[in-house]
């Protein structure tokens, strides 16, 4: 993921316990660092969206709520852009292995929509299997050119 | 704050008014649980007002799924009403926009149950 608006500086370097109060703070934290460097409402809300949806899936999906794994999560900004690190110790994942959502036959899943979401919320997005089996997502979000 | 859903019944049709989250967790079970209950009792037209509802994840997107598929089945229809500019937009990136029927307008979407 290109970070060729450096410095980079990293604001938060946790490991955090796999149950949902996580999720809701640390979507806190994103979009108030993304307020704070001057993303607009509707970015910060989008790029907390997108955080959201990928610690759900890290602790749900991921590390299915065990008390003994960790979600690695890791924030750091630039003067326009904010980069997200997201990494669970699950069983790893990868899209591709995911039925389309979009498609005809899939519209009326209860789920499988998240990634697709995260991927029209930011502007660079990846997703890989770690070397421990687990899932690792990158994201980054850019401030509008001009800012 | 999670979801509350209020009902009120407009002559043969169901309004459920929303207002709060709908997220994974307790606003999305509230939701499943309200349109089960509901169906239960034989109510099959359903308006589901979103004007107050701030947020809504991918699970909440598919508890709505859920519901739709669960009226549907039981020979009713569940219609949204009021849709902020955020559910709007997630509808259109899921394509769910295709499926629901969608009012901004509580007459209208009242009168096309009949």
């Amino acid at each position: 993921m290109s970070s060729a608006d450096n410095p980079v500086v990293v604001s938060v370097d946790q490991y955090l316990e796999s149950n949902l109060e996580n999720v809701d703070s640390s979507e806190d934290r994103v979009v108030r660092l993304a307020g704070e460097i001057g993303f607009s409402e509707d970015d910060c809300y989008q790029l907390g969206y997108a955080v959201r949806e990928a610690l759900v899936n890290a602790i749900v999906h991921g590390n299915r709520y065990s008390a003994n794994k960790r979600v690695h999560f890791k924030l750091s900004r630039t003067t326009g852009s904010i980069h997200v690190l997201i990494e669970d110790e699950g069983n790893g994942f990868l899209p591709a292995e995911q039925a389309d959502p979009l498609a005809q036959e899939n519209l009326l899943s209860q789920s499988g929509r998240g990634i697709m979401i995260i991927r029209a919320f930011v502007d660079e997005f990846v997703i890989e299997k770690t070397e421990g089996g687990g899932t690792r997502v990158a994201m980054k979000k850019s401030l509008p050119p001009g800012t | 704050m999670s979801v509350k859903l209020t009902t009120r019944q407009v002559g043969d049709v169901t309004v459920i008014d929303a207002a709060g989250r709908i997220t994974l967790g307790e606003g999305s079970s509230t939701f499943r649980d309200t349109i089960k209950d509901m169906t239960g009792k034989g109510q099959k037209k359903i308006l589901l007002n979103l004007a107050d509802v701030s947020y809504i994840d991918s699970s909440g997107i598919g508890e709505l799924v859920s519901g739709f598929t669960t009226v549907s089945n039981a020979g009713g229809s569940l219609k949204l009403l009021n849709l902020t500019k955020r559910i709007h937009d997630l509808l259109q990136i899921t394509k769910l926009y295709t499926i629901f029927e969608v009012f901004d307008d509580e007459a209208k979407g009242l009168a096309s149950f009949n």
